[in-house]
């Protein structure tokens, strides 16, 4: 006999002894041949099963030859569905066997059409728990009022796109692009400003002495933190009137940074102090020729 | 004969002349089956998928949206504007390089641009203006995303890829306002990196590799153009992609509210 490992050995013998009642140090024993096999009582419940079979009765078609050779075959080996209980086969062999030797053969050729090639199957296996039938993905999700998106996405697109490159062609067949003088790293202009969308930060940095560093902090991780926000933001709702919170953080963002960009565009003139546009006019080159067009 | 209103002989004339050129071998074999430029074309439910699903614009669009997200109001269109831009400023930026060198020549080359070649200056305000628009717009979009709370679940990695959309949106205008080499960009550009300067710790490291020295000089003006015509577009598109495969597979558009 094949040495089949201890721990191996054990754990099958658990299992047995679980299965059958039994202590494990007996399960061992049987299992190891030194003690005879438990006999369980109650016989696993016999199911009757009725299945057509599609044979003509005058063509023996080959699906029901291997049944009838396997009948006999049946009777003297353990059938296939009992192997985890080998030991006991002898003693059970007996009970099954005459069942299907009771079918006869012939029979199944002059009644075709109910042919039982399956005349009693042997249950063997337990329930051991019940898995619900969930998909990994949802096949089905619940229905939504969907349209084509031809012509019904498409079309106003497009349109857009059109309208978009209409107002951009407009808009840059009227404004001058400004075009200054050629760099001159030795003439500072006065005040010197960052494109616009930085204007904002650069006011904000005029506040404080630049030098003293720590003011880039909360801008940095501000900006960084705007990554974050819907690991922040953990309110599933997003119904404007259950998320009030969220839209005035964002609200009090857009006027504060809104209101220093135009500040910084706008009111900033040399040397960074305060001027009106319509008294000291735009010190924003910019808008060169927005401001000077006509 | 009946007299045949304007429409009647339009169409009589446009039927006969487009459809053998629509039915010929050449014309077959560009238009997909489903194409409204194929002949045959009728408008039924089934053709309409055809038109998407038999297109490379199926890469973009499902064959199928929501019915509210067609609503110009929802989106605002913001997000497709903002990759229209792209587009255009890819196609006009391109046109401009034909004319441009990043070297001591740039201004020269920006003022013959203007001067001297045909729709010079109309392309290149097309870039200016239509690069300042992109911020704004880049801008507009992330806002209607927050006011629609769109970044919750399970779209919040395609936020933190937005976020990420917007600052290279805004590294590729920063990069690009050096190049016309006059004294808006040089001074500009050098505010700015002073501002990089104030990043706590590696601050000067920061300036010094973004400028290719102490101050803006050509050797920042060729590390600059290089960003913007080549780095910065190159990045810019995977992440765009990324971003559109990421509405689609989060179940396409958000809402409605
Ligand atoms: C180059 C910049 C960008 C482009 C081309 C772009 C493009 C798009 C497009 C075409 C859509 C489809 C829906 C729509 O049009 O609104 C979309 C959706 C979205 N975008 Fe962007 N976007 C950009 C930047 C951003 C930024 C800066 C953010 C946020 C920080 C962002 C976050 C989102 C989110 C969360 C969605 C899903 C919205 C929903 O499902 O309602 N995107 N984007």
């Amino acid at each position: 006999m094949v040495d089949i490992p201890e721990h191996l050995l054990l754990r099958s013998a658990e299992a047995r002894a679980k299965a059958l009642g039994i202590t494990v140090e007996q399960a061992l024993a049987e299992m190891k041949g030194e003690s005879a096999p438990t006999v369980v009582d109650d016989e696993p419940e016999v199911i009757e099963v009725d299945l057509p079979t599609p044979v003509k009765a005058e063509a023996p078609a080959p699906v029901e030859t291997p049944k009838v050779e396997e009948a006999p075959a049946k009777a003297e080996a353990p059938a296939p569905v009992e192997t985890p209980k080998v030991e006991e086969a002898p003693a059970k062999a007996e009970a099954p066997a005459p069942a299907k030797a009771a079918t006869p053969a012939p029979a199944k050729a002059d009644t075709p059409e109910e042919v039982d090639f399956a005349p009693e199957v042997k249950v063997t296996q337990r329930l051991l728990t019940v898995v619900k039938a969930k998909p990994i993905q949802k096949a089905a999700s619940e229905p939504v009022d969907k349209v084509n998106t031809w012509p019904h996405l498409m079309l106003p697109e497009f349109i857009s796109l059109m309208a978009m490159m209409a107002f951009l062609i407009l808009l840059s067949a009227i404004l001058q692009a400004p075009l200054l003088e050629e760099a001159n790293p030795n003439i500072t202009p006065n005040p010197a400003k960052a494109p616009w969308y930085f204007l904002g930060l650069q006011e904000a940095l005029s506040y404080w002495d630049p030098q003293i560093a720590g003011v880039m902090i909360p801008l940095v991780i501000g900006l960084i933190g705007f990554a974050a926000i819907p690991y922040i933001d953990r309110n599933k709702e997003n119904n404007p009137s259950k998320r009030k919170y969220a839209i005035m953080m964002y609200t009090f963002f857009l006027a504060g940074a809104g209101t220093l960009t135009i500040i910084g565009v706008l009111f900033r003139g040399p040397g960074w102090n305060w001027t009106y546009p319509w008294i000291d006019g735009i010190w924003f080159d910019d808008l060169l020729d927005w401001i000077y067009f006509e | 004969m009946a007299k045949l209103t304007l429409k009647e002989r339009f169409k009589k004339v446009s039927a006969g002349s487009g459809d053998a050129a629509r039915a010929s071998k050449f014309a077959t074999s560009i238009f997909r089956p489903g194409s409204p430029f194929r002949k045959g074309y009728s408008d039924s439910p089934r053709n309409r998928s055809y038109v998407v699903m038999n297109n490379v614009l199926y890469h973009l669009h499902p064959v199928k949206v929501k019915r509210h997200g067609v609503r110009l109001s929802y989106t605002l269109c913001l997000g497709g504007m903002s990759f229209f831009l792209f587009i255009v400023l890819t196609i006009t930026g391109i046109w401009l390089m034909f004319y441009f060198r990043p070297t001591e020549m740039a201004y020269a080359d920006i003022q013959a641009l203007q001067t001297s070649v045909a729709f010079g200056s109309l392309v290149r305000n097309m870039h200016r203006w239509g690069a300042h628009l992109m911020v704004l717009v880049v801008f507009l979009h992330m806002s209607r995303v927050f006011y629609h709370g769109a970044y919750k679940a399970p779209r919040e990695f395609n936020w933190v890829i937005g976020v990420i959309l917007l600052f290279l949106t805004l590294f590729l205008s920063f990069t690009g306002y050096l190049l016309p080499w006059d004294q808006l960009a040089i001074w500009a550009v050098t505010v700015g990196g002073n501002m990089a300067s104030y990043t706590p710790v590696f601050g000067a490291q920061i300036k010094f590799g973004l400028f290719a020295g102490l101050e803006a000089t050509t050797a920042t003006l060729l590390r600059f153009y290089v960003l913007h015509v080549l780095f910065f577009p190159f990045i810019i598109v995977i992440f765009m992609a990324i971003h559109f495969w990421r509405v689609r597979k989060d179940g396409g558009i958000s809402g409605p509210l």
